[in-house]
């Protein structure tokens, strides 16, 4: 079956390849087909391919296929070559199915635009690229499926570019990320003058004899990879540009959100576990960014009004949630919450996809309302994903990856009580905002008219995702109440175990507490948006409590901080050397060119009697010389 | 029949050559600054004939058929450009056509 591993990532290359070449000529039917069958088709071998390697898992652990030499200077030797193992597995799997839903949903919802083939051109290179990240079994490879991501979220972000606020939101995106790839390329060039090889494998076993534990060097390296993913997952501080992301297309939010792009980060730092596990600072400094950006952009959901800034930023916190669980080394934890929450934040944003095509682009959520009745499989697909956001207990994934997440938070070697807080925080704080968000779109009198219902395309791939929204939680229950652990299984075939600590309390009582804290917060959110919505009225008279709620809508200012720290000192800077010292030269040759052609261009007067003149003074002067030598 | 010098020849085609560049040089209408140059293109045909005709060969006659044939040419084409300006300016002063000034 690894034979065909190549045509997973390559599919949907070819699909790009035809649509840029050709995607002015085609119908759009025909694009359509291309850019969703490319996908489909894909996911298809990747389905296949998952279930012989779970059928017979290979002896060594992974499939591999080396397509061809890429290139080789000196020591350093990149192929182009393929690797599935279970981590990258569980990656390629949730691509490519929920790539492919997106693709499907995204014909209808983008039929009315104009460059139908750009989008589909876009969203396969896209889907391309993070197959590339998660299949190289080389950083070189890896690192060029990793700028090709960056470059496609540019690509698509500022895809309605006519509009100044979505270009520079593509802009900033870019910029900002670029700043984590650049720490991301330095910690390479490192990690190749320690080790002398990039084949990730290589790196994973030499990596702990070439070092000891906490050694700087392996410090410095995991850091600066930590920095890379930083920027890529929108985690503290470089979460910036992912709330402006929403610029883009809706399908391009559920695609950056839920499959692509910011779970990178994640399965980068999952990749090199090795390197992360020999350096204690580099997991704390992990795990408290992890918590400490879950707390920052759940503060931040709560208070919103775009439906699509919601979601953005529960998605920085829920990334959160996972780097949480990485740096305290539950790795199958963190990787199954990236498993459930891909599904339900597709979910969550192909529904609010719908739900704002439907009121004539309206995104403020306070100008909907009354929903429920009018659109109801939105409103009971949108339910399922935000009760699976909000870690309804038993009935929904996001419980089921969450609460391990909290378990583990305290209770795995890296855990600590204040970061069990900090999470514990935010899943109140999630269960709040998504009550919230469900109850100002779906309930109260109706403030737009709504107009055509999405049809068919765009509802069917939403109920698969409600279903796997609430199925895949079920396949790992916690230890405690039942003995299904599969996909922790899995994932340990690529991913070391997690380790605890000794003497803990009991796991049913943490349950217990997660389980009442997000049920305080589906209810906080229910007194405060559907009973008694005085109480609301009485904060919003107070004066304080509006500046804490505009210092939050504003992201907890750090758009404002940054302008002040950096750009307006680079401004700045670069107001003094306006009149670039180092042109001087440059300018000074070109104006003496300029001052002598004024001189010579006097001779030029259109008196041909002069012209024979000068002519004949030139052959003189000739023969003068020639005589005279 | 009396034989020339080459140099006497020599210096009746300096002479055509300097009464030719003067009338360029001085010369306000065009078809007057053609007959000059003209005078000029004989003149240098006059110095190669009598260079033939010192060292007694062909080559010096055969330069000024190269000439004649090069003059009618330059006549031909000048003529034309001739007429031309007569037709859109009405003048054939040099002084007047300045129009290739900088």
């Amino acid at each position: 079956m690894q034979h065909y591993l190549y045509l997973i990532p390559a599919l949907p290359l070819l699909g790009f390849l035809v649509l840029s070449m050709a995607g002015k000529r085609l119908s759009r039917n025909l694009i359509a087909g291309i850019g969703a069958g490319s996908i489909c088709v894909s996911a298809l071998i990747a389905l296949i391919t998952s279930a012989s390697f779970l059928q017979s898992p290979p002896a060594t652990g992974a499939y591999r296929q080396v397509l061809w030499h890429w290139f080789v200077t000196g020591h350093l030797s990149a192929d182009v070559s393929l690797r599935m193992d279970a981590l990258s597995l569980v990656f390629i799997c949730i691509i490519t199915f929920i790539g492919a839903l997106i693709h499907i949903y995204s014909i209808a919802f983008m039929r009315e635009d104009r460059d139908y083939a750009r989008f589909f051109a876009s969203m396969n290179l896209f889907v391309c690229a993070m197959l590339t990240l998660v299949m190289a079994d080389n950083l070189v490879l890896m690192y060029l499926g990793w700028e090709g991501v960056g470059l496609c979220s540019y690509l698509l972000i500022g895809f309605w570019y006519e509009t100044p606020a979505n270009y520079r939101a593509a802009n900033k995106a870019f910029v900002i990320t670029r700043i984590g790839d650049t720490a991301m390329i330095i910690g390479l060039f490192l990690l190749f003058k320690e080790l002398g090889t990039l084949y990730i494998p290589d790196i994973l076993a030499k990596a702990p004899q070439q070092f000891s534990s906490g050694a700087h060097t392996i410090t410095l390296i995991a850091l600066l990879l930590l920095s890379g993913g930083i920027g890529k997952s929108a985690q503290l501080p470089l979460q910036t540009w992912l709330p402006d992301a929403m610029a883009g297309p809706s399908p391009v939010s559920a695609l950056i959100h839920a499959a692509t792009m910011v779970t990178a980060g994640v399965y980068l730092i999952a990749r090199m576990h090795t390197l992360f596990e020999l350096s204690p600072i580099a997991m704390q400094v992990t795990a408290i960014i992890g918590a400490v950006t879950l707390f920052i952009a759940g503060c931040s959901a709560m208070v919103q009004t775009d439906i699509k800034r919601i979601l953005a930023y529960s998605t920085i916190s829920q990334i959160g949630y996972m780097f949480l669980a990485l740096g305290v080394g539950a790795w199958s934890a963190a990787i199954f919450h990236f498993f459930t929450h891909a599904f339900f934040k597709a979910l969550l944003f192909l529904a609010a996809g719908a739900v704002i095509e439907t009121l004539h682009h309206e995104h403020d959520i306070f100008k909907m309302g009354g929903l429920r009745k009018k659109m109801p499989v939105i409103f009971y697909t949108f339910t399922i994903g935000a009760a699976a956001l909000a870690a309804l207990p038993l009935v929904t994934a996001g419980f089921f990856s969450k609460d391990q997440i909290l378990w583990y938070a305290w209770s795995a070697n890296g855990g600590h009580p204040v970061l069990w807080a900090l999470a514990l925080m935010g899943a109140f704080i999630t269960a709040f905002y998504s009550t919230r968000l469900i109850l100002v779109v779906f309930w109260g009198e109706m403030k737009t008219t709504p107009g055509h219902l999405p049809g068919n395309a765009m509802t069917i791939p939403l109920v698969i995702l409600a279903f796997f929204s609430v199925a895949v939680g079920w396949i790992e229950w916690p230890h405690n109440i039942m003995h299904v652990s599969l996909f922790s299984e899995l994932v340990q075939q690529a991913l070391p175990t997690t380790i605890m600590k000794g003497d803990l309390p009991h796991e049913i009582v943490f349950q217990f507490i997660a389980v009442v804290v997000s049920l305080l917060g589906i209810y906080t959110g229910y007194v405060l948006y559907y009973g008694q919505s005085e109480l609301l009225m009485r904060w919003k008279q107070s004066d304080g409590l509006m500046n804490v709620r505009h210092f939050l809508y504003k992201g907890w200012k750090f758009d404002q901080l940054y302008d002040m720290l950096l750009v307006r000192p680079f401004m700045f800077i670069t107001g003094i050397n306006k009149s670039d010292v180092s042109d001087k030269l440059y300018t000074a040759i070109a104006n003496a060119n300029l001052y002598l052609n004024r001189i010579f261009s006097v001779s030029q007067n259109g008196s041909l009697r002069w012209y024979v003149t000068g002519v004949l003074i030139g052959i003189l002067f000739i023969i003068t010389l020639q005589l005279l030598l | 029949m009396s034989t020339l010098h080459a140099h006497t020849v020599l210096i009746v085609a300096a002479i055509l050559f300097v009464l030719g560049l003067a009338g360029v040089l001085t010369r306000k209408n065009i078809i007057f600054m053609l007959l000059s140059i003209e005078i000029m293109l004989n003149a240098a045909g006059l110095a190669f004939v009598a260079a033939g005709s010192r060292w007694q060969q062909p080559d010096g006659q055969v330069m000024y058929l190269f000439i004649l044939a090069m003059a009618a040419a330059e006549v031909s084409v000048a003529l034309a450009l001739v007429l031309q300006i007569q037709h859109q300016h009405k003048t054939l002063d040099v002084e007047e056509l300045k129009e290739l000034k900088d």
